[in-house]
């Protein structure tokens, strides 16, 4: 499982919409080896179908699909964009960190959200997120959650 | 009591909220069976509370369960609040 190593995190990246931005989480995962390019083709039909549901606190997106969508290994990748963008949600727009799951139907799936949930929770984290200077402070945040 | 954590796809977000969910019900003193599953699977599937989104919320009109919409799915005050309120 790979969860937000260094490969995975790209820091202020531009996108011009939702797609665009899901795009980007995704290509991280394709070029991390941990999801196949049709992954990313997945999370955005699913953001068409279903809408923006995943947009799951103010500012904070976590698009995915299913396992079976080119999942190789489970995963989380993280983009924050340069400019935050508009995914339609009614409460938590605009959107400025993407964290794309690759889940997989096993137990490592579980500990990857657990260990997002745990990271996602905490103000002080968050706060950390959005201000990093570069993807080494990212890793301390992880890191200072694992202890 | 049994309760439902929704979201589309019954894998990734509504897990997220079923953790926050039921580490607030333990807080509270409640015990509860929650359980997390797809919007389309919550609709045919008997519960007292379903936890959702407001986006998923519109789709679940007309279950019998009692629906509770969170916005902000890592902010275990507002769930706290919201499940306060309802129970």
């Amino acid at each position: 499982m790979k969860f937000l190593e260094p490969p995975l995190i790209a820091l202020d990246a531009e996108a011009a919409s939702a797609e665009e931005a899901i795009r980007l989480a995704g290509a991280l995962l394709t070029e991390a080896g941990a999801a196949e390019a049709r992954y990313a083709d997945a999370m955005v039909d699913s953001y068409r179908e279903r809408g923006p549901y995943f947009v799951l606190a103010p500012s904070i997106a976590l698009p995915h699909a299913r396992a079976q969508d080119g999942v190789i290994e489970a995963a989380v990748s993280f983009v924050r964009l340069k400019e935050p963008v508009v995914f339609g949600h009614s409460a938590n727009d605009p959107v400025q960190l993407v964290f794309a799951l690759g889940g997989s139907d096993s137990g490592e799936h579980i500990a990857l959200l657990r260990q997002l949930t745990t990271l996602l929770s905490s103000p002080a984290h968050l706060e950390q997120f959005k201000q990093a200077a570069d993807v080494e402070a990212i890793q301390q945040i992880i890191r200072g959650n694992e202890q | 009591m049994k309760v439902l954590c929704v979201c589309g796809l019954g894998q990734g977000t509504s897990l997220i909220l079923r953790m926050n969910v039921e580490n607030v019900l333990s807080a509270m003193g409640v015990s509860a069976d929650v359980e997390h599953t797809d919007v389309s699977t919550a609709s045919g599937t008997a519960a007292d509370y379903i936890i959702t989104s407001q986006e998923l919320a519109q789709s679940l009109e007309g279950h019998s369960a009692r629906i509770i919409v969170v916005n902000n799915y890592f902010d275990n005050d507002e769930i706290k609040q919201k499940l306060e309120e309802a129970l």
